[in-house]
Formats: C-alpha cells, structure tokens, sequence
C-alpha cells in the first residue's frame, strides 16, 4: 500500500465479457478489476449470471466475447488448467473434492498440481516432503488442522466446505475465486469463514459469490451488482447501498 | 464409372445408410435417454435377421417376418429392460460393459443351438422378386426399393414420436439433461422401458428387412454394431437428426468406396471418424461428450 | 501413509501373500504335466493383458474397449518380422512388439481421449476393429485365417533355447512369468510416484483435477500408451507362445476379457487382475470337467445332458458367468466377504 500506483494495477481485469448460450446472454459486457489486497464480492439475484461468471474467469466456459487480462496477459484463451496454474484458483459452489481420499491428500494433490506432468513420473509419492508440507500449511490456514487425517467424504458440510478452500490455496494462486464458500454453513461457521477471507484477501486477490447479504456488507471491500448478467453498479459497500438504481433493481425488497 | 452403375451404388449406398439409421438411431436414444451402453446392439440386429429367416422357412413367405420381427423387438426389448438393464442404470460403465458383452455371448449361443452355425439364404418375396427399369440399361431391384420406402417410413414415424409426443419431448430434454427424465410428469421408468423397446424393435426390424439382402450367419451383427458406433460418434451421442445424417453420410461413403476404392474403402469411415474427432470431439450434432 | 496408493497391498502381510504366490506359480510347473504348463502359460499371458489394463480401468477409471487391439498388433508385429527359417531374438522382438503397441496406442489415444464416458468407448472399440479390419480384410498378415511363425522359438542374447521339445513349454512359462513379475513390479513403482497419485486424482474426480491445474489429457495420454505397450509384451508373449496370428487376436473381445478378469480379480487392487485372469482360465477348464461329470454313472440323463452341453459351449458358460458375476458380484470374487460400499464412496476395499 505504500506506492498507491502499483496498488492500483489489477491483478485480473476482465474487458466487455460477454457470454451467450444460445439465445441466452448470460453474462454482457462485463468488466471488472480484481486487485491485491481487497475482497471483492459480487452480488445480485438468482440467474444474474454470477456462477457463469465465475466459470468464464476460471476458464470453464470460453466467453463469446472480450477479454481476461491476468496481471496484464491476455489468459483469455487458456483451458481452465492452464489458468490454475497461471494464478486464479476456484472454489466450487457444490461442494467438489476427492472423496474417498483423506483430507490431507485431497490438499496434497492440489500442491502437487505445479510439478510437471513429466516430472511427476520421476518424484516418488512418499518422498514428496515439500508437498506435504505445503499441503499441512493450507489446511492449517483454512482451520482444518484437526480433521486433516480424516476421509474427505466423511467430514461434516462445512470442514468441507473449508477443504475445498484449502485446495484451492494449496496451487499458490494470486486471485482467488470463491463461489458461494458459505452454502449450507451455519452461523458460527459463517463467522469463522468471514475472519478467513479476511485474512485471505491480505495477500490475495479475493472475488466471492455470495448470497447472504449482511455477510457481503460486512467482510466486502468492494461490490459488483449484476443483473441480467450485466454490471448494474461497482463500490464501495457504502457506494452501493446508496446507489439508486440498486435500491430500485434489488436491494428495495431486502433492505 | 458409367451412369447406371453409379446410380446402382447411390441407391445402395442409399438404403444402407437408412438401414444403419434404424440400428444406429435406438443405439443413441438409449445411450441418451438411459445413459447405458449397449453392446449386444449388433446382436439384437442379428436376431431380428433369423427371425425373418425362421419365419420364412416356417411360412414359405417373407411377408409375416416383418411384423413379427417389429412384436418380438418389443417383447424382447421390454423383458431386456425390465429384468436386466433397469439394476444397471447407475453402475459404472465396466459393469454395463460386461453384461452386454454377456449378453452378445449368449444371443450367439443361443442362436448356435436353435438354428445352428450354417450360412442361410431368406428368399425375396415372389412378387417383389423384379427389378424396376430406371433409365436406359439400368433397373433396380424392387425389394431394395421396398426397403428403402420402409426405413424412410419408420424414420418418418420415429421423428414424429420424437417431435410431437409427450414422451418425446421428454426424451429430447433427457438426451440434454438426463435427470429431466424425473422432473417432466411422467414415470421415469414407463419412458426407459418405451425408449428400450422402441430401439430393440429397430434394430430387429433393420435384420429382418435386409435378411433377404444379407443372408443370415453367425456374428453377423458384429460388423453392424462397430459401424453404428461410428455414426453414433459422428452424429453426436443421443441425438437422432445426428444418427440420420451421419448414417446416410457413412452408408454412402461405405458403398461407393467399395465399389470405387476397395483397397481404402474399409479404412474410410475410420479415417472419417478420426476427422470428426479432431474438429469437433462432441460430434456433428452433439451437445457434449 | 495418505500418499500410498490404493492399489498395492497396504501391510506387510499383503506383502507376504503377494510374495508366496509369486513363490507358488514358479515352483508350480515342476509338479503340473506339460498340458497344464502350457495352460498355465496362457493364464500369464492373459494376466499380462489384464494387468496392462489396470492401469487403465483400475488406475486411471479409462475403460477402453481398444485395448486387445494392441496386444493383437504386437502378436502381428512379431510375426511380420520373423522370417520363415529362424527366430528372432526376444532383445529385438519384445522391444519392437512394444513399441509398436505403443505407437499405435498413442495415436489412437490422441484422439480417443479427447472423449470421455460412452463416447470414450465407441471411440476405443471402433478405431481397434480399425486395427482388427486392417488384418482381417488385407493378406498382409495371412488374412482371415491367420498365420503361422516360421519358428517360434525363444532365443535371447544370442543363446536360441532350443530345448528339447518336452521342455519347451517350461522355458516359455518361465519367460512369461518373468515378464509378468517384472510388469508388476515396474507398475508398483509407478503407482508410487506422483504421477501414480494423479492418476488416482483423476479416477476419483477428473473435473477437480483440471481445476486445481492438472494436465489431465496429457496424463491420461501416457497412462493409455503405456498400458498400450504393456499390452504389447503380452501379444509378443502369445505370439512366442502359440506360434501363430489370427484377426481374432486383435478383435474387441480381447478387450472385454480382460475386462472380465479385472472385474472377477476386483478393481481395487493391481494383483486382483491376474487373480482373475487365472480364475478365467480355469473356468475354461471346468467346463471340461463337467463333460466328465457327466460320464459318471449315477448321474440321472436329464442333467449328464445339460452337463454335456455345457461342457461343449464354452462361450455360453462364460456368458453365464459372466451374467453371474455382474449381477451377484459387482466387486468381483476379492469383494466376496467384504461388505459392500457404494459408488461414491470409493472403497478401502
């Protein structure tokens, strides 16, 4: 924070993206800066395009239009395994692991990603101490320390939730995208997710899908509302709660 | 290449790419709407073809084969479905594998015991037994003709059940999201047990129809089933528009390169195939792989 | 621990079976007469397919119905490059065998593996009938009726084993065993590194593999070719071991019997195909002894002709078994006495 200039150079920067599915336009013309050191969440109501969103930053979908900049490259026509290993890293809204492997595993082969297909051939399993490490270091960051031994698909919903977090810290990203982290999770639980991310977006750069709204006023630096799969308005909390256009589209029912 | 016998091949090619429709098309309606892969396909062609056979030897005549070929495809689809492929609906793939490699063992064993392992001629009925003038030097044999009208008819048949039905709009979103199946007001299982049979019902009628052009003979269904994976593969898995096309498509290339490359003719739908791979993995007409 | 496979034995004691088994058939053939030799020669022979194929179905969750197309060409590889008067020798043959195997398995596999699920398999099961036409239809290999080798014999390092005729079938069971023993190990290996572990990754949820930055078509690319030319030294076995190529060798019912061996051997472990491939061969033995059976005097007519059929079709006692084993076994003859588990749990079996 000390150069305000390179504070402001976006991490991930999206450009007029725009996505049809047929007659379909699920996401049009949307363009973001994600930046180090700032939550970002993005909002609005179902079908808004939020998901498809995510999915065309993680390079599940390939988007009909514009342009994805990741620290300034063009990583628009990168599959999604390509993008993981560029830097963005996702979180799935259902709940996606290794379920018969144990928690500790699951994080293993997600640090294990960045070793090349080649290498992998020549590095023994059982002597991959780094990896280990590197894995024990996201777990105990996402608070799963004491389940880590456990069988993935025996933890409870929300130390699920929380490995699917783990996971994505594990291939080292610089943004990382959250997909509803909280779905399903109760009000302690939520608590202890929103003092992570927090302490997440110190050293990342952090886009959540959310829908629990005074979890997103509360831990957001800055929000996005869509609607119809375009930006409706970008700020500061503060910023959006007064916007008019925002009262009117979405937050008057709620509010 | 003169005029006649390029006509000759068009219309074989012709009717043996309808032909490859109707096995091909219940191939990728069950794949689609069931989500299991059946490989004894090829045998239930095959099985449809000895009915035809056993018919007219029983009968002296052709004409009740068809019929009878199209009930026992449904009873036999029905039971298939009722007492064996229903519990295999959610098992892997290795499993759907070997039950219908199982079942390819058994059709062929009981088809040993039954008729027996000669190679049988089935007699065109007498009055279709003539040929139609075409144009100067040229006529056509009329029972391929009648085959021809009759696969076009079904297919006709098929793509209005599909289009228009109530079922078959469910059978068109299943082939797009299969747990639609369960969310369209009509039992689930009523549909997998119509889509099995209508597809074991055409791939009987496919042998019985072309007996008399084929004769019958042990693994004659084998050959059939690896080229209607091929058009399955190129029209798009579950879609029937893709199976018909890409069955006219195959049917002719396979044809006329027999008649005019023999020597690459067997590696052309192949090579085809590998083509379609490379462009577009989904096939021509599918959703995704 | 939570890095160690699935697939190879967990404690000391599996270890132990493991190595008493491997005990049990090298000392097997000194006791056995000639013909059971030389069944139990193709009982290995078929554990190497079968064991290629785990790492595949087992190791990877690929099931590919192209599989015996490899094992069919490598058999013919070794028939087009042995002259009529002399063997070659198995420094040039095996590793030709396999790399052709292996070659073929790669093209196919950049192609195939841009598929997955149903797709996957009818891309598979067509371009190995490309292989199987390929030999059926042009005389290049004898046609459909096969061929013989001039003379099948092993000769290795400028040393022919020309042993006397009665202990040919001991060295070719050796050799065989050998080869079989050397693929476990190397594949053991395998499936300890971390190349072994993203293989597991993707049996288990492929999806969340590439998105947490795996390469999953490359992977997936060598797993197939690998097993393609794994399945290649076990065609170069058959190929040494019958003395002769048919277009049947190749054909897509290999596939799906080694399918079947993985399947009765169990899917959890990378011994239990060739559990199931010597479960198989004697199954084809047994049908011999129910033609004896039926030769007993009091057995009533009715059933000593049913026995009788059976024993004379064989095919459909497979089918029968087959039929058995996927309705009654879904985990194969190691999941008899292990309580069930579901799909999606895996298994710890």
């Amino acid at each position: 924070m000390h150069d305000p200039a390179a504070a402001r150079t976006p991490v991930l920067e999206t450009r007029d993206l725009s996505k049809n599915f047929g007659g379909l336009r699920a996401t049009r013309n949307v363009s973001l800066s994600l930046h180090r050191n700032e939550l970002h969440a993005i909002i609005g109501p179902n079908g808004a395009g939020k998901s498809t969103l995510v999915n065309l930053l993680a390079g599940e979908f390939r988007p009909s239009a514009g342009t994805i900049l990741l620290e300034g490259r063009d990583v628009t026509g990168l599959t999604n395994w390509r993008r993981t290993r560029a830097g963005i890293a996702r979180s799935f809204q259902r709940t996606n692991i290794f379920l018969p492997l144990s928690a500790r595993e699951n994080v293993r082969l997600a640090a294990q990603a960045k070793t090349g297909t080649l290498a992998s051939l020549r590095g023994r399993a059982a002597g991959a101490v780094s990896l280990v490490a590197a894995a024990d270091q996201a777990i105990e960051r996402a608070g799963l320390t004491g389940s880590r031994d456990r069988i993935a698909g025996e933890l409870s919903h929300g130390e699920q939730r929380q490995l699917e977090i783990a996971m994505t810290l594990a291939t080292e990203p610089g943004v990382l995208l959250l997909d509803e982290p909280l779905a399903g999770m109760g009000q302690e639980e939520g608590e202890r997710i929103a003092a992570l991310l927090k302490d997440l977006s110190r050293d990342h750069a952090v886009l959540l899908i959310e829908h629990d709204m005074d979890f997103v006023f509360k831990v957001a630096d800055i929000m996005t509302v869509l609607v119809e799969g375009a930006v409706l308005a970008t700020g500061t909390p503060q910023d959006v709660r007064r916007n008019a256009a925002v009262q009117a589209a979405y937050l008057g029912g709620h509010a | 290449m003169s005029l006649p016998s390029f006509l000759a091949q068009s219309l074989n090619g012709l009717q043996y790419g309808l032909l490859l429709f109707l096995i091909s098309s219940g191939l990728t309606l069950i794949f689609g709407v069931l989500g299991v892969i059946n490989l004894a396909h090829g045998s239930l062609y095959m099985v449809g073809a000895y009915v035809a056979f056993v018919v007219a030897r029983a009968t002296g005549s052709l004409w009740l084969a068809l019929p009878v070929a199209v009930l026992s495809g449904i009873v036999l689809g029905s039971l298939l479905e009722r007492f064996l492929f229903r519990f295999f609906y959610k098992r892997e793939h290795l499993d759907q594998v070997l039950l219908t490699f199982a079942l390819i063992l058994l059709f062929e064993e009981g088809r040993s015991l039954s008729v027996g392992n000669d190679f049988y001629s089935v007699p065109i009925p007498q009055a279709l037994n003539f040929s139609i003038p075409i144009v100067e030097g040229f006529s056509y044999a009329a029972y391929r003709f009648v085959v021809i009208g009759v696969c076009l008819a079904l297919a006709a048949a098929l793509f209005l059940w599909i289009e228009r039905s109530k079922m078959g709009a469910i059978i068109r979103a299943a082939a797009e999201k299969p747990e639609m199946v369960d969310a369209l007001g009509i039992d689930p299982r009523r549909v997998h047990l119509t889509v099995f049979a209508v597809g074991t019902a055409l791939a009987l009628t496919a042998g019985a129809l072309n007996a008399p052009l084929s004769s019958v003979y042990p693994n004659m269904g084998d050959n059939l089933l690896i080229i209607s994976f091929v058009v399955v593969v190129i029209g798009g898995l579950g879609s029937v528009t893709g199976a018909f096309w890409s069955a006219l498509l195959i049917g002719m290339i396979d044809t006329m390169g027999k008649a005019y490359a023999p020597a690459v003719a067997g590696l052309a739908i192949y090579v085809l195939m590998a083509g379609v791979l490379l462009w577009r993995p989904s096939g021509l007409f599918g959703q995704r792989a | 621990m939570t890095s160690d496979t699935r697939l190879l034995p967990h404690s000391r004691n599996g270890w132990l079976m493991l190595t008493a088994g491997a005990v049990a058939l090298a000392i097997a053939p000194q006791f056995l007469p000639l013909y059971y030799v030389e069944l139990g020669t193709s009982a290995l022979i078929a554990a190497m397919l079968a064991l290629s194929m785990q790492v595949l179905v087992g190791a990877t969750g690929l099931v590919s119905l192209g599989h015996g197309a490899f094992y069919g060409l490598a058999a013919y590889t070794v028939y087009l490059v042995s002259p009529e008067s002399a063997a070659q020798p198995m420094w040039l043959t095996l590793p030709l065998a396999m790399a052709v195997a292996g070659l073929a398995a790669f093209l196919v596999g950049l192609l195939s593996i841009r598929t997955s699920g149903f797709f996957f398999l009818m891309v598979t099961l067509a371009f190995g009938q490309m292989i199987f036409f390929i030999f059926h239809d042009t005389k290049l290999g004898g046609g459909t009726d096969g061929a013989y080798l001039g003379k099948p014999l092993i000769s290795a390092f400028g040393a022919t084993f020309d042993l006397p005729r009665r202990q040919r079938p001991l060295g070719i069971y050796y050799v065989a065993l050998i080869q079989l023993m050397l693929m476990y190990a190397g594949l053991a290996l395998l499936l300890k590194t971390l190349f072994g572990r993203a293989l597991e990754g993707i049996k288990v949820n492929e999806h969340r593999m590439r998105a947490i930055g795996y390469d999953t078509y490359t992977i997936k690319l060598i797993a197939f070719t690998l097993a393609g030319s794994l399945a290649g030294a076990a065609g170069h076995m058959w190929a040494l071991h019958r003395g002769f190529v048919n277009p049947e060798i190749v054909g897509w019912h290999q596939s799906a019997e080694a399918l079947l061996m993985i399947l009765l051997g169990g899917l959890g472990s990378l011994h239990g195909p060739i559990l199931g491939a010597l479960a198989l061969t004697g199954l084809g033995e047994a049908t011999q002894v129910l033609t004896e059976v039926s030769k007993a005097p009091y057995v009533p007519e009715k059933i000593a002709a049913l026995l009788r059929l059976l024993g004379e079709r064989k095919l459909l006692v497979e089918g029968l078994v087959i039929l058995a084993v996927v309705i009654m076994l879904p985990r194969g003859l190691a999941g008899i006495g292990s309580k069930r588990l579901d799909k999606s749990g895996g298994g710890h079996a």
